[in-house]
Parts: structure tokens; C-alpha cells; sequence
């Protein structure tokens, strides 16, 4: 072909570039490889070299606690599903196998129970952390909505997950977080009878919840990974509020954070041991050590503690559809936050009348915890509803009013100028924070 | 190549295989996925189970018998007749869901209901709750003596199966 050729316009003409072979910092045998798969200097340069705030606190260690906690369930769920049989007739039975016969099986189904629960507390935990110091706002929304995204797909492995056990709380549960889809008009109970694969909750229904357990969890490890790449673009926040400027406001990634984490690993994953060897089952329910019987509801559903708030605000509402409405946007609307909250100041620290608020939500979230642990009468329902009112009030109304109204305080210029501001004493925080 | 764009019939033409081709991707993408969705349906051994006889000689009155139909209890009772008077005599304004008792049963003294609470799917006990019929304990769904919802959060009254009566004390489910 000449270049000549009357086909092509001159002007349009433009190198390419397919081959991109090159640019490694490293020699040798890696600088090789990192030159054809550029994974090392990645690593390099968004894990040792990659510069975080200086000043942040313990309430930043969360995120590497949780992919400790998704690494320790991947790796205990894939021996357990060696044992584990996904079959009405036998679910129970090998569950118990894995507890009696298979070696260290107690320790490996108590370990993912667990870590289950454990990921739940450092996931709420987290949020906070992202509640209290503003980290949903500009320009980390995606990264919020993402998180609020991994949060979904966490409650739902963690429902999927309780059911394969096949005990009475499994069964009934199962039974029950369906049903919800009951509550859609129309084609709800075709949807129901689809999900079940059978007319009730059955063995078709325990196989497909065994495989989609497996698919979401593993769904949840790939949307993670956009959670951190999202990280890696927008930095750190931190308890300022305030973006970093100059080296005198960040350290590097290793080792400062990295050692910061570990032992923050240690003290969490000393707890999770201590739970996990003195009171196995203080989290979760005695029922369901009783074999799935569909014809005998035990007397008093709950689900596992991580959804309680969740679920009083289901119960709080005396109409079907409405009350799974509430539920789902009662999780919902934490995607809203960045675009409710209008104030341009990020960290609770420096906003005296929005941190009272926050406070009283995380009250608010026990208080829900506690009433949806409780049978759905009397006082309880008027608790309920009183907390889901704030709940709702919270997000929708006080987030923007007080975003609008409030005065905030005066704020530091950078981060090593919030910092002097703490040794002088002129910020009051709690010292974790 | 531009000689070409300009001219209409080309034009129509390429409009046409675009349109073509779109609909022909459309069916084939749908005739994969549907198979894909349908087998989470129940199969074709869940459907044969579908339909089982029960004898009701040995229920005296007052007694509810409960048995297993399509994975889901089904209560059998046979109502006192004070039960029945209750039932009936209802005024159906007071309903969430109103349904005349003699709609609900094929013979007053039977009554067939699918023991499911319609809010979330657990299964009511009998002889509680303020109605003299049935009392979720999930989330506090009161039934009376039809099996119709009078408090509580379920939308809709116990559904009654499909059944018929084949012979003076046997019923066929489903």
C-alpha cells in the first residue's frame, strides 16, 4: 500500500501507539515483567508511594478491616462448601457433619458466622466514619454510592447465607424476606413462586440460594475493587474535612498507614477471636439449631442482629407494601445524602448543630435495634415508629435545613493547620476520632 | 463510499438491514434468556405433587386437622356451630377484605384454608387472637372464624384453595 493511496486524506493521518512495552521504575527480571503487565509499579505507586492525610484516626482503619473480614468469609466459605450438602434432606445433617466430624469444622463454621456478624459492625462502623466526617460529599459521591451499592449486596449474601443452614430460623426467615416480594401488586406472587422455584420455601429454593450466596459474594469482592480504584482517584478524606495541599499534610501509604492498620487488625480480629472461642453462638439464635419444619413457625421471628434496625422499620408500618417501601428506602436514601446535604464544610467537627444530629441517628440505629429484636406489640410499635420517623426526618428534612441554616465554625486552612489548632486545644474531638 | 451515502435507496435499504438485524438480535437474545429465567419456575415434579385427597371422617366438630399441600400447611376445620353463626353474621363493612362467609366454603361446616399468613408467609395458630380464629405470631395478624383478616398488618383474608368435595367425606386439594 503507498502512502499515496488517493483513499486517505494526508491531514488525518496520525501514528499509533499499540505497543506500550516500557516506563517500569523497576530493573531486571520485574522491571521485564512490570514493563509488559504494569501491576508492580500499580502496586508501588498507589500502595507505598500513594500519600494519604497525616491526621487520620483510627475510624480509617475500617476499610482495611473489611477486606480482611471478605478475604477470611471467601476463603472459610469455599472449605465449608467441601462439606456442605445444598439439599432440604441434608443441609442440616452435613451442617451438623461439619460441626461434629469433618476436622476443624466447628472452627471454620464458627469462624464464618462470625466474620459475618463482624463484617456488620466494621461496615456500620464505616459508614459512620463516612456519616460523621462528610466523606459522601464532592467529589466522593460515586465512591458513597458504591459503598451504599456494597452494602445491599451484603445484607443480601448475609440473608442468603443464614437460610442454608436449614433450621427453623433459616426456614421461617427465608419465608419471610420473600414473602416481601409478595407485597409487589400484580405479578408479586408469580415473582414469589419464581424465586422458590416450588409453592412454599422448599429444596429448589435452598439449591438456588446456595449457588446466588456464592455469585454475590463474589460480586461484592469485584464491586469492591471499584470502591478502592474510586478511592485511589479521590484521596482520603480525613477528621479535617480539608483536602491535603502540601507534603506537610500527608505521609505515605507504607509505611505509616499500613502499620496504623495492622494494628488496628489486631485489636478487631482479637475481639472477633474472643467471640469466636468464648461465645460462638452469643450472636446468633438457638432456634435455629432446630431442624426447618414448614408447618410450625417458632413463636418469635427475628432476623440475624445485623438487619434489626431494618426490620423494626418493616414491622413499624401496619400495611404490607408500604412497609417493605420503607424498608428498602430506609437504606436507600443514604445514597441521597450527597445531594441533601448542601453544606460545604464536610467534617462534623467544624458543624456544632449537624454532629447532634448525627449523634442522635447512631441513637436512634440501636434504639431501631433493639425494638426490631422485640415482639411487634405494645410499647415496641410506638418506639418503632418514633425511630422511623426520625430516620426518614433525618435524611429528607434536617440534613438540608441544617445544611442550609447552620453557622459553622471557623475552619483551618490545611491539615497541619487542624492539627496545631488540636495541640492548642482550640478543636475538641474524642481522641479515636 | 460517499457517491454511496448520498444515494436514497442506499439509504433505505441500510435503514432496513439495520432494522432487520436489531429485531432478529432482540428474539435471539430473548429466545436465550427466557430459558434461562423459566427454570427458576417449579418444575414439572413440584406440578405433579400438586393435588392430594384428604378424608375427613375422623374430624369431629370443632377439631381442625392440618396437612401438607405444596410445601404449605393447609388447615381442615370443622366449625362448631357457634362458628359458623359468628362467621356468618358479620357485618362486611368491618372488613379490610370483605368476603360473605358462604363464599369462603363449599359446606358451612368445613373450612379449608391455606394456613399462610398472607402478610409474610408464616403459619398462623389456632384458637388465638381476638377474632375466635387464627393469630400470626410473626407480626401480629389477627384472623376470625372464616379465616378473614380483622387486625394486623396482612393485606388480604387466608386464601382459600382449590378444592372439591369427591364423596361425603373426602376433599381433593388442588
Amino acid at each position: 500500500m503507498s502512502s499515496n493511496d488517493s483513499n486517505f486524506n494526508q491531514n488525518e493521518i496520525k501514528p499509533v501507539h499499540t505497543n506500550k512495552v516500557g516506563g517500569s521504575p523497576f530493573k531486571g527480571v520485574v522491571g521485564w515483567i512490570d514493563n509488559r503487565l504494569p501491576i508492580i509499579r500499580m502496586f508501588k505507586y498507589e500502595y507505598l508511594d500513594f500519600q494519604v492525610p497525616k491526621n487520620l484516626s483510627y475510624l480509617w482503619s475500617l476499610g482495611g478491616i473489611l477486606m480482611i473480614c471478605l478475604i477470611f468469609l471467601i476463603v472459610t466459605g469455599l472449605v465449608l462448601g467441601m462439606h456442605y450438602k445444598p439439599s432440604s434432606s441434608e443441609a442440616f445433617v452435613s451442617v451438623e457433619k461439619i460441626m461434629r466430624d469433618v476436622n476443624y469444622g466447628w472452627l471454620l463454621r464458627y469462624a464464618h458466622m462470625n466474620f459475618a456478624s463482624f463484617f456488620f459492625i466494621a461496615v456500620y462502623i464505616h459508614i459512620f466514619r463516612g456519616l460523621y466526617y462528610g466523606s459522601y460529599k464532592e467529589p466522593r459521591q460515586l465512591m458513597w454510592l458504591i459503598g451504599i451499592t456494597i452494602f445491599f449486596l451484603m445484607m443480601a449474601t448475609a440473608f442468603l447465607g443464614y437460610t442454608l443452614p436449614w433450621g427453623q430460623m433459616s426456614y421461617w426467615g427465608a419465608t419471610v424476606i420473600t414473602n416481601l416480594f409478595s407485597a409487589v401488586p400484580l405479578v408479586g406472587k408469580a415473582i414469589v413462586t419464581w424465586l422458590w422455584g416450588d409453592y412454599s420455601v422448599g429444596d429448589s429454593t435452598l439449591n438456588r440460594f446456595y449457588v446466588l450466596h456464592w455469585l454475590l459474594a463474589f460480586g461484592i469482592l469485584g464491586i469492591v475493587i471499584f470502591h478502592v480504584i474510586a478511592l485511589h482517584i479521590v484521596g482520603s478524606n480525613n477528621p479535617s474535612g480539608v483536602e491535603p495541599i502540601d507534603t506537610r499534610d500527608t505521609v505515605s501509604f507504607a509505611p505509616f498507614t499500613t502499620s496504623k492498620d495492622l494494628f488496628a487488625m489486631l485489636i478487631f480480629l482479637l475481639a472477633f477471636v474472643l467471640i469466636t472461642m468464648y461465645a460462638p453462638n452469643y450472636l446468633g439464635h438457638p432456634d435455629n439449631y432446630i431442624p426447618a419444619d414448614p408447618l410450625i413457625t417458632p413463636a418469635h421471628i427475628v432476623p440475624e442482629w445485623y438487619f434489626l434496625p431494618f426490620y423494626a422499620i418493616l414491622r413499624s408500618i401496619p400495611d404490607k407494601l408500604l412497609g417493605v417501601i420503607a424498608m428498602v428506602s430506609s437504606i436507600a436514601v443514604l445514597g441521597l445524602l450527597p445531594w441533601l446535604d448542601l453544606s460545604k464544610v464536610r467534617s462534623a467537627v467544624f458543624r456544632p448543630i449537624w454532629k447532634q444530629f448525627v449523634f442522635l441517628f447512631v441513637l436512634d440505629f440501636f434504639i431501631l435495634m433493639y425494638v426490631g429484636g422485640m415482639p411487634a406489640e405494645g410499647i415496641y410499635v410506638l418506639i418503632s415508629r418514633v425511630g422511623t420517623i426520625y430516620w426518614f426526618l433525618f435524611f429528607l428534612v434536617i440534613a438540608p435545613l441544617v445544611s442550609l441554616t447552620e453557622k459553622t465554625l471557623p475552619m483551618p486552612n490545611s491539615i497541619h493547620e487542624y492539627e496545631n489548632w488540636k495541640k492548642q486545644g482550640k478543636i475538641k474531638t474524642l481522641k479515636i476520632f | 463510499m460517499s457517491e454511496n451515502n448520498s444515494n436514497p435507496d442506499t439509504k433505505n435499504r441500510r435503514n432496513f438491514l439495520t432494522v432487520a438485524t436489531t429485531a432478529v438480535g432482540a428474539v435471539g437474545v430473548g429466545a436465550v434468556v427466557w430459558p434461562v429465567i423459566s427454570q427458576m419456575n417449579p418444575d414439572s415434579s413440584v406440578k405433579a405433587l400438586a393435588s392430594i385427597e384428604v378424608d375427613l371422617s375422623k374430624i369431629k366438630e370443632g377439631q381442625e386437622i392440618t396437612v401438607l399441600w405444596r410445601g404449605k400447611p393447609v388447615f381442615v376445620k370443622r366449625r362448631t356451630k357457634e362458628e359458623i353463626t359468628s362467621a356468618e353474621k358479620v357485618d362486611l363493612k368491618e372488613l379490610k377484605d370483605p368476603q360473605p362467609d358462604n363464599k369462603r366454603v363449599k359446606k358451612s361446616e368445613w373450612l379449608v384454608l391455606v394456613g399462610v399468613c398472607t402478610h409474610l408467609g408464616c403459619v398462623p395458630i389456632s384458637g388465638k387472637g381476638d377474632y375466635g380464629g387464627w393469630f400470626c405470631p410473626c407480626h401480629g395478624s389477627h384472623y376470625d372464624s372464616s379465616g378473614r383478616i380483622r387486625k394486623g398488618p396482612a393485606p388480604t383474608n387466608l386464601e382459600v384453595p382449590t378444592y372439591e368435595f369427591v364423596g361425603d367425606n373426602k376433599i381433593k386439594l388442588g
